[in-house]
Formats: C-alpha cells, structure tokens, sequence
C-alpha cells in the first residue's frame, strides 16, 4: 500500500510543524463539544416505553421523567437537577437510536 | 471426507478451504498425525443422537513446520457448521493440554457457527475449559490463531487470549454479537465484513495481527512467523546464517536534514537487517508506531520504532497498547528488543486524553521497564519529553542507548520551547516574531543535539548512522548472558 509521492500533511505538535500523513482513525475522530446539561440524551438505542411528565411540568431532581426499554430492561430515565419540562422530543412507542435528545429540560 | 460432498462444495463456494486442506497447507508434507478422529458427539437433544457428526467438527492432530513440532487444530465448517459442542472442545483442549506439556507452538484455526445450542451449557462449558487453557499456556508456547470463517459470540475470546491473530480478506469475520442481535436490539444496521471483517481488525480494532488477501498468502506468512520465534519460553528463537542487508538505500540519506519532513522507519530498518527483511506486525493498525521481526547476524530481534510517516511518529493510545504487547511478547520468549525512537512527543486532543491516553501510555512504560531481555535503543532524531523516556530510555532499563548526530533530546521542541522560556521576553519586545525565531535558533543550538543528554551519560555514545548496524550486533553478542532480575512477586499489576 505505498504510494510513490504521498500528499504529505501539517500536523502541529507543541507548536512544531511536521509534515506527515494522518490515519483514518485521526481523520475521523470526533471534536469535542461541551455537553448541555438541558439536553436529556439517550445513552443506549432503544423503544421509548412510557412517558412520565409533561411539557412545563415541574419537576423534582432523580424523578423519572420517562421509561427507555433497551437490552431487554426497562430504564428509567431521571432529571439531573431540580427544573421543569421544557419540550418532550419524542413520542411512546417511538424507536430511538444512541445519543438523541429525548427531553429538553431547563 | 467432513461433512459430506453437498457440505464441501459450499464451502469451497465460499472462497474457503477445507479444514483438511488447511492443515496440509500449514504443516510440512506427510507430516500430520491426527488424534481422535472417531470421536463422537454426546448430546441427546433435539433428536441430536440420530445425527452423525464426523470428528464432531474439529480435526486435531500434530506434525512439523520447519521439521520443528507444533500441535494443530481446524474447525471444520462443513460438519454441524464447525459449531462447538462438549466433545468438539474437548478435542481442542486436548490438544491444547499436549502442547502445553510437550512445550510445542500451538495453531488453531477458527471457523465455526459457534456454540452449539442444541448441547446448551456443554458448549459454553466447552469454551471455557479452551479460554482457561489458553491462559494457562500464554508466555509459554506460542499459540497463533488463525480466523478462516465466522468466528462469534464466545468463541472469539480465544483468538483474542493468543499470541498472534491472523485474518484473511472476506474470509474471516470475528464479533461478539451479529449484525442481526444488533439490528434487533439497537437498529443499527450494518454488514458481518463491516462488523467484524478483516479489515476492520486489521486497522480499526487492532485484534488482528496479520492481514491476508488470500489463505495461502496467510499461510506463507505463518511459515515466516513460525521461523523468527522460539518453539517455547526456554529457548532462543532459530539461529539462521548470518547475511549483509541488501537495500539499496544508503542508511546516511533516509532521514531528511530538516526535522520536520517525513520518512519511513521502515527503510531504516530494512538498511540494518540481515537480507533487509522485516517481518511487520499490526501493519495496518496504530501506524505511527511499527513493530515487527527482523534478523542481525542471524539471531531474531523484535524492533519497535516510531513512524515519522504517520502523524510525525507521535505517540497516542493505540501505538503504545501495540507497543507493549509486542514488548511483553519478546521479554517472554527471548527475543531482544531494539528500539528505533523519532518522535514529537504524544498526540494532544480531547479524544485522546478522555479514552485514556494516560493509561494506555502507562502499559509501554511497563512494559519496558519489565523486560528482562536485552534492549537497545538508538535514538535517530527528536527525543521530546515523556515521550524519550517512554521509548526505551537509559532510565527504563536500556541496556545500550545510542544516538545518531542528528538526535534532538529534549523537554520539548525548540519552537515550543522558546514559546514558554522565553515568553515574557517575546511578549515584551518591540518585534516578537523576529526575537521568537532567535530564540528558537538559540534553544535549537543549546538543546536540540545528543550532546546534553551525552553529558550526563543518559546514552552511551553518539554514533554515525553506517556504525549502527555493526554496533547492534556487537551489543547483542555482549548481552548474550545478561542475568537481570525483579523482586520476587507473583507479578505486577500493569494498567491492563
């Protein structure tokens, strides 16, 4: 797998420029963002079973705000801190794959 | 012949061998004595005692590579699938158990269903009867595997346990759970080769060792493999006759003059092995890093150097998990360790910090500074930081540690360097790129040599790049009766 002239790239380690080829794994990693603590994602793909609240519903924190079945378990799905229900972005009965926001909270 | 004329011609339908043909390809000829060919399958359910399952589905046996011994096993697929049951295993730990004993490489060849569900705990008794033993005789025997059909569920943690996994294209496929566990359970959607097919093991996982596009070009390099390790732990790998390198790069003009362009280690490698072969490992995985056999003067000797090709040669999670398994796999049987270091320093990023770069550079750290086996370093050009002591220094336990003129070890890179020393001064000045480049030049003159390092004998000698062959044979004839011991423990507790 050589290639004769290869299209070298610039990488910068400590502010020194070296000209290099990347990997894939490097070239698709993902960037970081910052997490929002209002966004209720789901951690796992799964079946959204029941929901528990309503949107403007106040809400206590370690409530349940709704039931994701995945790997054959029903999981509950808590509020992080003491708010309310800003907008329910799913349906029951609704199919849902990794990392999709479920719940807006605030 | 296995499991019928209907079941070979699938198989061979497939693109595959049969598991007899395998073995002949594998072993020298007319030297392959099978054990337990009568053996018959025990389970009584689902109608099962009125099938006839020849050898139950796994053909075990011994013969020679080489003239030298070795223990086989091949799951055939055309027997109930090469599916595993109770005395499906048992042939194979059976077999494992002989190896063990007599201390003789073992080769299993993958290709099963996997577990048989109509002998239900049995066969998952089987697996773990097989991973047990596997564990048992790592660091002892050699165990390579070898992945010529599916391999999934259980099944695939005994390839992961041994020594050398080798994967041909479209052919073998490894995964704990199928594309269509996975469809049904999370809605993914996805192929067995985009799964777990060669590729994806050989440069995405890093489970697999060795890619092949076809079986007999994996069982080619099986042979090559088998003739640079030992048969077990007691003994040295094979002595061959002693030959000159054939490259024809001039091992003076691979590394470029300026520091921050590219080349490949490997052409440095090639310049100082016997007939400049290099037998590489894990070609396509972690490629910053290589590692692989090669020969000096005849004797087998692992080789871990950094790639400035690939991301300048920095060091990042996967380069040291590929490292130090290859360290840990030398120090076990034998096989001295020369390290070939050029790189930046580690690789920065948020990815890389949160899965873990800290721990996994840990395990080369280990891994170096455990082995007992005799280990060169030669440092070729930038040395920076954790990096220098992580790659095999004086300080790890390097028995010789050299450097070409042209190594720069130091804290960091002169341009990084300047930036923090000297920062108030550039911030501070009436033109700061002009004061930053001379501090750059002043930090380059002062650090960027072996000279400082020299000074304190953290390296033994700053060599020309044409000695470096000859002194790595001279290093190795001294080491040849080196005694090196650790406090007595059980053993240590490495950042697994």
């Amino acid at each position: 797998m050589e290639e004769s002239t290869p299209k070298y790239q610039t990488f910068v380690v400590n502010s020194a420029k070296y000209k290099t080829l990347y990997t894939t794994k490097f070239e698709m990693r993902k960037k970081w963002e910052r997490p929002n603590p209002n966004e209720i994602r789901s951690y796992i793909p799964g079946t959204i079973l029941k929901l528990m609240v309503k949107p403007g519903q106040e809400v206590k924190e370690g409530e349940c705000l709704l039931i994701l079945e995945a790997m054959k378990m029903e999981n509950k799905i808590e509020m992080p801190f003491d708010g309310k229900v800003k907008e329910i972005h799913v349906e029951e009965g609704v199919k849902i794959p990794k990392d999709v926001i479920m719940v807006t909270v605030e | 012949m296995g499991g019928g004329e209907k079941a070979i011609e699938k198989q061979v339908a497939m693109g595959k061998k049969t598991a007899r043909e395998r073995i002949m390809s594998i072993l020298d000829e007319d030297s392959f004595h099978e054990y337990d060919l009568f053996v018959e399958h025990t389970a009584r359910d689902f109608d099962m005692d009125k099938k006839v399952l020849h050898g139950d589905g796994v053909i075990i046996g011994t013969g020679t590579i080489y003239n030298q011994p070795v223990c086989i096993y091949a799951q055939d697929f055309t027997v109930a699938g090469g599916s595993l049951g109770l005395m499906h295993a048992r042939k194979i730990t059976k077999i494992m158990d002989h190896a063990l004993k007599m201390r003789v490489p073992l080769i299993g060849i993958n290709d099963s269903g996997g577990a048989r569900i109509q002998e239900g705990v049995n066969s998952l008794a089987g697996y773990g009867e097989i991973f047990y033993r596997n564990t048992k005789a790592s660091g002892v025997i050699p165990q390579i595997s070898v992945i010529l059909g599916p391999c999934a569920g259980g099944a695939v943690y005994s390839p992961a346990l041994t020594d050398f996994v080798f994967v041909v294209e479209n052919i073998s496929k490894m995964f704990i759970t199928g594309p269509s566990v996975i469809k049904t359970v999370l809605g993914e959607e996805i192929s067995m080769e985009e799964l777990g097919g060669a590729r994806v093991h050989s440069e995405i996982t890093g489970n697999a060792h060795f890619y092949a596009e076809s079986e007999d070009e994996c069982f080619d390099q099986i042979k090559s493999l088998i003739s640079y390790i030992p048969w077990n732990n007691t003994q040295k790998a094979r002595k061959f006759p002693p030959q000159e390198p054939t490259s024809s790069l001039n091992i003076e003009e691979i590394v470029p003059s300026d520091p921050h362009r590219p080349y490949d280690i490997r052409d440095i490698i090639r310049s100082i092995t016997d007939s400049s072969d290099f037998f590489e490992i894990m070609e396509n995985f972690a490629r910053n890093i290589v590692i692989g056999f090669g020969r000096l003067k005849g004797d087998t000797v692992g080789f871990v150097a950094n790639q400035p090709k690939y991301l300048a040669g920095v060091l990042d999670c996967d380069s040291s998990d590929k490292a130090a398994r290859f360290i840990r796999y030398c120090d076990a049987f034998n096989i001295p360790i020369v390290t070939l270091e050029d790189m930046p320093g580690y690789l920065p990023g948020v990815d890389q910090e949160h899965a873990g770069v800290i721990r996994h550079g840990a395990k080369l750290l280990y891994a170096y500074s455990e082995a007992t086996v005799p280990k060169i370093t030669v440092i070729l050009r930038k040395a920076y930081g954790g990096g220098y002591i992580a790659m095999n220094s004086r300080h790890l336990g390097a028995d010789f540690v050299f450097a070409w003129p042209t190594a720069e070890i130091a804290v960091m890179g002169p341009e990084g360097a300047a930036n923090i020393v000297f920062r108030k001064e550039i911030s501070e000045a009436e033109n700061p790129d002009e004061v930053r480049k001379q501090k750059i030049e002043e930090y380059k003159e002062k650090f960027a040599n072996p000279y400082v390092a020299a000074a304190k004998g953290y390296i033994d000698e700053v060599i020309e790049p044409a000695e470096t062959r000859s002194l790595l044979i001279h290093s190795l004839t001294l080491s040849d009766n080196k005694v090196d011991t650790r406090p007595a423990k059980k053993h240590g507790i490495p950042p697994f």
